[in-house]
């Protein structure tokens, strides 16, 4: 090795891409062997969060239909096509108009990128309530996953406050009028202490709308506040929680399934397989120095694959249909864009995105009770479910244990019917108001259909708790009257209302003006 | 001292917990001063006193709507009177209707005197305070609420 420090200089030159290749990847290969797959994928920050063995049962598309993927795919497209609208998009009330309108027709892919953010994120939220029922009706958020249940409601409320906040940005006709009807929402809870006078020692509502809009009209302060949550504030909260969530994923022991039986032979594709018991004093890595609970382990290894490649390879199909699904979708509808905002006049009708026309139906009732009351009721009953259905049974499996399936079409069948004939009723005859014009205030905000399907549903499910003898059909049972009410009232206020707010078969009927 | 008593607080422990306790104490005090910060200390908006014209351009028994302002001014026999039409169960502006006012957004309908007939609204549309400038000018003052039937006497 007699070399000079040229010769070693313009060798190290010459196998600069492979040593620079070697630095950046831990692995520098294409793995071949098992080993080299578990080190890829635990040698690297973004793939070790995964374990290095999946369960074949996770990977059954059928049990997750990839749905929390999706939404994470719809929420990083969103985030890129975001962080490019961000360099056009100006938060001020006098040019925000317009340059949504220069993203529209002046920007190249303007147009483009701001559908596709659009629809990736109604994708989202809808991939969002998706993963939320089926991590439901597969009994997943059973111990220990209750933490990670409560993570998962908390992104749902984030990311219903991102489209929120998204489409009061361009400020058009719709994000004039949410402002000012969502603002008002929060102001609700002075319909209560009006009515039992106490407005001028405690108002929580008129401090609530004080933070959203800044100043006591709809203007530049409230847009620049709604700008800052929507591309700052709740993204990284948003963020946060994903890591949490994902995390916890892996610490609970990866998605809820079945457990093998340890030590024998268990069914699995069809044939029988011999499960590996692990021995009793067998620790893993630092559990070993540390104490506390070990997380769950893996008891049947002959029930799994290797993640790299098996579970990227679903993975990455995932993402692919997501982003093929937006494209597509993007490619042929616009996100729409309605007359400048007018404080004036609002649309007739004034319609909210349909992932809140729900809650719309349910404010035309009542303000605060169904502003406020029912979805705080809605979320804190949702958070409550794994405390209070915590027998083991049925996790990762649809309808896992006994008398599931018919009690859910047996709910299905009870909250149709309950709604339908709940919306029939006050479209013929209307409510208190109608009847009683003079009648106190407090009487409508604790009587309305609104609270009245909720507290139906509540016994029913109290119901099927006495009748099966258990929690978790009860917890079934009001699940899937929520998801019901939901649905229907969102199809409800989407088709048959139009101007006025007034009942009508179609659109196609609404008088026109 | 029997077995089963806690072991005594120690000097180190006990310090550790007040050093503990002061830091979450600074961190709440932050917290706290921090989240004070986007509370607005002065409210910006518009002036709502707004000049509407002489009184005689409104003649007995007319309505006349004025859409930048929400409200609608009335003249009777009695004298004037302005209702607001600024919905009050969400803020909405509600638009004439055949019985009175009806609300675009969530259906709340009102007499042509503004008590509520039907839909969410909590409370009647307001009756705002007509004044005269000194010019002789009528205003009204939309800040400014009356009871139902106030009239203002020319």
């Amino acid at each position: 090795m007699a070399e000079t420090a040229t010769q070693e200089f313009l060798h190290n030159l010459h196998e600069l891409p492979h040593t620079v290749k070697d630095a950046c990847f831990r692995l520098g290969k294409t793995p071949e062997s098992e080993r080299e797959e578990s080190q890829a994928t635990f040698h690297n920050l973004f793939l070790h969060i995964h374990s290095v063995r999946v369960h074949l049962r996770t990977l059954k598309p059928t049990l997750t239909f990839g749905l929390g993927l999706m939404a994470t795919a719809s929420f990083v497209i969103t985030l890129i096509t975001g962080v490019l609208l961000m360099v056009y998009y100006k938060p001020s009330t006098d040019l925000a108009y317009q340059s949504i309108k220069d993203i529209h027709f002046t920007v190249s892919t303007g147009r483009f990128i701001r559908n596709i953010h659009r629809w990736s994120a109604q994708l989202m939220v809808l991939t969002v309530l998706l993963h939320m029922a089926r991590v439901f009706f597969t009994a997943s958020y059973k111990k220990p996953r209750e933490f990670n249940w409560l993570v998962g409601l908390g992104l749902l409320v984030i990311t219903l406050a991102l489209s929120f906040t998204g489409y009061l940005l361009p400020w058009d006709q719709l994000a004039y009028w949410a402002i000012t009807i969502g603002s008002n929402i929060a102001n609700s809870p002075r319909e209560l202490t009006d009515a039992i006078g106490m407005t001028k020692l405690f108002d929580p509502g008129g401090l609530q709308k004080r933070l959203l809009l800044g100043a006591n009209y709809v203007g530049q302060d409230a847009l620049i506040r709604f700008y800052v949550l929507h591309v700052f504030i709740l993204p990284l909260a948003l963020v946060t929680m994903l890591g949490v969530h994902f995390w916890r994923i892996r610490k609970d022991g990866g998605l809820a399934k079945p457990e093998d039986p340890p030590g024998g032979l268990a069914e699995w594709g069809g044939e029988k397989r011999l499960v590996f018991q692990p021995l009793a004093t067998k620790t893993y890595g630092l559990m070993a120095l540390v104490k506390g609970k070990r997380p769950p382990v893996n008891r049947g290894p002959e029930n799994t694959v290797m993640s790299w490649p098996h579970l990227f390879w679903a993975e990455l199909s995932v993402f692919m249909v997501t982003v093929a699904g937006t494209l597509v979708l993007s490619f042929y509808s616009d996100a729409p864009l309605k007359e400048l905002a007018n404080p004036a006049i609002p649309e007739n009708p004034a319609k909210a995105p349909w992932y809140f026309l729900g809650i719309q139906e349910l404010v035309s009732y009542s303000a605060f009770t169904g502003g406020l009351l029912i979805p705080v009721i809605v979320v804190v009953g949702l958070a409550l479910i794994p405390f209070l259905d915590r027998r083991p049974g049925g996790e990762g499996t649809w309808f896992g244990t006994s008398r599931e399936r018919s009690i859910f079409w047996q709910s299905l069948f009870f909250a149709v019917a309950v709604t339908v004939g709940m919306l029939a009723f006050t479209v013929n005859h209307g409510w208190l108001r109608n009847w009683f014009p003079n009648i106190h205030q407090l009487w409508i905000i604790a009587i309305n259909p609104g609270s009245l399907l909720v507290l139906i549903f509540a016994a029913w499910s109290l119901f099927t708790l006495k009748r099966n003898d258990s929690v978790r059909l009860a917890a079934v049972s009001l699940f899937t009257c929520f998801l019901v009410g939901f649905t229907l009232l969102t199809y409800f206020a989407t088709v048959h209302r139009g101007p006025n707010w007034h009942f009508y078969w179609w659109p196609s009927q609404w008088p026109v003006h | 001292m029997s077995r089963l008593d806690p072991p005594p607080l120690n000097r180190r422990s006990f310090l550790s917990l007040a050093s503990l306790g002061s830091f979450f104490a600074a961190l709440g005090t932050a917290a706290a001063g921090m989240l004070r910060l986007p509370n607005p200390a002065v409210l910006p908006g518009p002036v709502r006193r707004f000049k509407l014209g002489p009184p005689e351009q409104f003649s007995a028994g007319s309505e006349t709507p004025f859409a930048e302002q929400n409200l609608v001014l009335f003249r009777d026999d009695e004298g004037f009177y302005a209702i607001s039409s600024t919905c009050t169960h969400l803020g909405c502006t509600v638009a004439r209707s055949k019985d009175g006012f009806a609300c675009p957004c969530h259906g709340s309908r009102f007499d042509s005197k503004g008590s509520v007939i039907g839909g969410p609204a909590p409370r009647p549309l307001p009756w705002l305070e007509v004044s005269r400038a000194a010019n002789g000018e009528l205003i009204v003052n939309a800040d400014n609420e009356v009871p139902e039937g106030t009239r203002y006497r020319v």
